[in-house]
């Protein structure tokens, strides 16, 4: 018991003093003490629901994933089969239940097909994006592999994170955090944002912009009834403009897509003065808007933004330059919006608000500053009942659990964790399993004494015999935080995590360095009796 | 210096004389749990319901006008039966609604009520500050409710299987019991008093199981420790005495919490206090089934003397027998 080699003492008060190190930032920053900018700066991260913003998971629906990749398929398919030479020609296409079908045209054609559609299929990448198959001899059926499936919705999901990234930087908000969570989600969080809603808005926007050419051969009569004609599909008009409430049918194929803009800004049209988005294409894509509004001047082709119509104007001439305007009844606000949503890119995939949390600043502060009051009453009253109860023993007994604290919070600042209302009970947990240690030490000194047993003795096996309570307790504990961690969510997981690193903090102050610390007592003094 | 003690020395309570019908008790009241939450129900937050909750202080008021803000919500399109309530100071309440179905995959749904709600509360009172708005779609609750029930069987299963291998089965089966009274009663007096059940109070219940588990634990080493030291006393006296030896822990380290506990109960945020009062209750339910309910399972599932002693294997016996001891 008295027996401390020195290299153990050492050792012991280093890795003390580290953690407490390790928490001083956050103490500092607590206090609202400046902290030299000079030395490195780990604080436990406050999480929003104490220190206020607004927390938004974003979820993804991979079935529309997997129906773009379809029809992303049918038109790289049409596209080599009408590029073969000599020409492939095929008919009955269909795209139903997740599968592309079509019929060539000749039996002699099918291995040809076959060898223009294998690069489709292979992919890029090591797996085997689609599934080929030839039935009754002429017709072709693609279907998506799983892994293909997979992998599209991870890449979408990728580059969706990405997108989201960008637009909340364009916002100017300080130090938001975007983490992908499981397979179809994205956790957003912002600290200090008050007004979540343009934050919604502007993540709620696909901005997916189309430009398509206006099928002039459609019936009035059908597209109202909102019945396509063959090749062409249906969308309204956007909710504000002129033609609210009406459709127009737009060719299906053959349009170009907004993923070719180098640059988006808000700005006015000189004529009507009224708020435009100005937009300009890269290379290829200037090319292909050039070529578009060549062979089709005086035709009007119609601005499509996420499935509704924006305007519709004729092509008065060829636009060759690589920019042009988007008009459609915007503010300048709107505009200034579809602006930013534009310049990152469009969503690969539509993104569904499905769990929002939004907590003012004035109300976390308000929190924070009375639990720290509470916290302030309650330990002096505990520091107040462990002295009263056990004298000295009570001393370090409460220096133990002020270390342990600072351990705990320099840890958690240590490995970048984040400190929620639900971790404030794993808090209170550890601290009440620190004190449960030292009382049940305490307590069975005190009997040993009890029973007779010199000072030094009593001491040794207090400690012992409390020890398999005090090791079985936090082993069952630690057990529940593990599993706890691997089946719960986000709030249960910040419990967990505290409950863990407590658990070893706790064990570590309340019986390691007590224990240092009387035997230190014990060697000086040799006590004849104890007060405890 | 004269030192504080709370529990004089050499107790002897005869908790167990008792254990009858405070068993009978105990599961009646476990019964009455159960009936209350399937029949009550939980008065689930939007954590687990889905739906909204708007948080809101009218600044310069001394109290919120609840009545009038419930003729006002309630007259507003899409809104059913939606709960106000009191929150915190005197001037603060929680607005909750449930989505309607409809609103299910449509993102802008929830925003739309958020804003409609708040723009009909400023008319009458300008001054309102929105301290938070919590939205969740009927999915994600549905994911928070599932997940919260594995992971606490998950850990109540792991907690009992090492009680078991560090202890006997007996001890093992006592804890998980232990444990499920503890969190029966606790979903018992939510249902009752119809508080708000969020992930918060999932933490609080977590807490209670890991401070009745150290209690439990601390009974039960000391039970294993007399089974060795006393083969010959009766278990039921056995047990006393074990609880007797550890009475000045358990006072002492519940006293201490409770102090630490006690002003975050009255004078902590708002925010915190449905937590601070599930621990707060925990406490007590969790010290007592340690005592009633951990201890006494023992005498029924059999434990006895013999428990802590290594079993005399047949190689053994037959050894003893050729060294012609008995």
């Amino acid at each position: 018991m008295l027996e401390f080699p020195r290299w153990r003492k050492i050792w012991l008060w280093m890795i003390t003093l580290l953690a407490i190190a390790a928490a001083l930032p956050s103490i500092f920053s607590a206090a609202n003490v400046s902290w030299p900018e000079q030395l490195p700066e780990p604080t436990v991260n406050l999480g929003l629901d104490l220190a206020g913003g607004s927390h938004i998971l974003l979820e993804a629906d991979p079935g529309q994933v997997a129906a773009q990749r379809l029809e992303n398929m049918e038109e790289s398919a049409r596209g080599v089969l009408n590029d073969a030479e000599p020409r492939i020609r095929f008919g009955d296409v269909s795209t139903r239940d997740g599968q592309l079908s079509f019929m060539v045209e000749s039996a002699a054609d099918v291995d040809r097909a076959r060898e223009e559609l294998l690069p489709l299929i292979n992919g890029t990448g090591l797996i085997q994006e689609w599934d080929l198959q030839v039935i009754d001899e002429t017709r072709f059926v693609l279907s998506q592999t799983d892994d293909g499936a997979e992998n599209a919705v991870t890449q979408a999901m990728d580059s969706a994170t990405e997108v989201v990234r960008k637009r909340i930087d364009a916002l100017g908000t300080r130090e938001p955090t975007i983490i992908r969570q499981g397979d179809t989600r994205i956790v957003v969080q912002v600290p200090g944002l008050q007004d979540p809603d343009e934050l919604k808005a502007l993540l709620g926007q696909t901005a997916k912009l189309e430009f398509k050419l206006v099928d002039l051969d459609a019936l009035p009569s059908n597209v109202a009834a909102g019945v396509a004609p063959p090749g062409s599909q249906i969308f309204p008009y956007v909710e504000g403009s002129a033609q609210e409430g009406q459709f127009l049918a737009v060719k299906r194929l053959g349009g170009i897509k907004g993923d070719n803009l180098t640059n988006a800004q808000q700005s006015f049209d000189p004529q009507t003065n009224e708020a435009v988005v100005s937009i300009t294409f890269d290379a290829e894509g200037g090319r292909k808007f050039a070529s578009l509004t060549e062979q089709n001047v005086g035709k009007p082709f119609a601005i499509i933004l996420d499935g509704k119509v924006l305007s519709a104007p004729n092509i008065n001439e060829p636009i060759r330059g690589g920019s042009a305007q988007i008009s459609g009844s915007f503010t300048t606000d709107t505009a200034n919006q579809l602006a930013i949503s534009l310049r990152s890119g469009a969503l690969p995939v539509d993104l569904t608000v499905v769990e929002e949390r939004t907590v003012g600043p004035d109300l976390g502060a308000d929190s924070i500053k009375r639990g720290m009051i509470a916290m302030m009453i309650g330990s002096v009253a505990v520091i107040a009942l462990m002295v009263a109860s056990y004298g000295r023993f009570g001393v370090y007994a409460t220096a133990a659990l002020g270390i342990n604290v600072m351990m705990l919070l320099g840890i958690m600042a240590a490995l970048n964790t984040t400190l929620t209302l639900p971790g404030i009970a794993g808090f209170v947990l550890t601290i009440g399993a620190a004190v449960d240690a030292n009382v049940l030490i305490n307590e069975r000194i005190r009997e040993e004494r009890r029973r007779g047993r010199r000072v030094i003795a009593a001491v040794e096996n207090g400690y012992k015999e409390a020890s398999r309570a005090i090791y079985d307790a936090n082993i069952t504990n630690f057990i529940a935080g593990v599993l706890l961690f691997l089946f719960g969510s986000g709030p249960i997981r910040g419990f967990a995590v505290v409950l863990i690193i407590g658990l070893f903090t706790s064990v570590f102050t309340a019986v390691t360095l007590t224990r240092m610390w009387v035997a230190g007592w014990l060697r000086k003094t040799r006590p004849q009796d104890l007060n405890v | 210096m004269r030192l504080l003690k709370l529990v004089p020395e050499n107790t002897n309570i005869k908790f167990l004389k008792l254990r009858i019908p405070f068993y009978i008790i105990s599961v009646l009241l476990m019964i009455a749990s159960w009936g209350l939450v399937f029949t009550q129900g939980l008065n689930y937050g939007v954590d687990f319901a889905g739906g909204q909750e708007i948080r809101a202080t009218f600044v310069g008021e001394e109290t919120a006008p609840v009545a009038e803000l419930r003729e006002t919500v309630s007259a507003l399109e899409q809104v059913e039966d939606p709960v106000i309530q009191r929150f915190g100071e005197e001037n603060q309440v929680s607005i909750r609604v449930k989505l309607p179905p409809e609103a299910e995959g449509v993102p802008e749904f929830a925003n739309q009520m958020t804003v409609a709600i708040t723009n009909a509360i400023k008319v009458e009172h300008p001054e309102v500050r929105i301290d938070g708005v919590d939205s969740v779609s009927g999915k994600v609750s549905g994911e928070f409710r599932e997940k919260a029930v594995y992971a606490l069987l998950a850990a109540m299963i792991a907690i009992a299987l090492y009680i078991w291998i560090r202890f006997e089965w007996q001890f093992g089966v006592g804890a998980l019991f232990a444990l499920a009274h503890d969190v029966s009663l606790t979903l018992g007096f939510f249902a009752l008093f119809q508080l708000e059940f969020s992930l918060q109070i999932i933490a609080a219940i977590l807490a209670i199981i890991g401070y009745s588990l150290n209690d439990t634990i601390v009974v039960y080493d000391r039970i294993r420790e007399n089974l060795k030291k006393y083969r010959k006393m009766p278990l039921p006296e056995l047990l006393d005495l074990s609880v007797n030896e550890t009475l000045a822990r358990t006072v002492m380290t519940s006293l201490t919490l409770l102090v630490a506990l006690l002003p975050l109960l009255f004078y902590g945020p708002a925010s915190l206090f449905g937590l601070v009062a599930a621990i707060t209750l925990g406490l007590f339910i969790g010290t007592y089934s340690s005592v009633y309910m951990a201890a006494p399972i023992l005498i029924w599932l059999g434990v006895n003397s013999n428990s802590f002693v290594p079993e005399e294997t047949v190689a053994d016996r037959q050894e003893k027998l050729a060294r012609g001891e008995s």
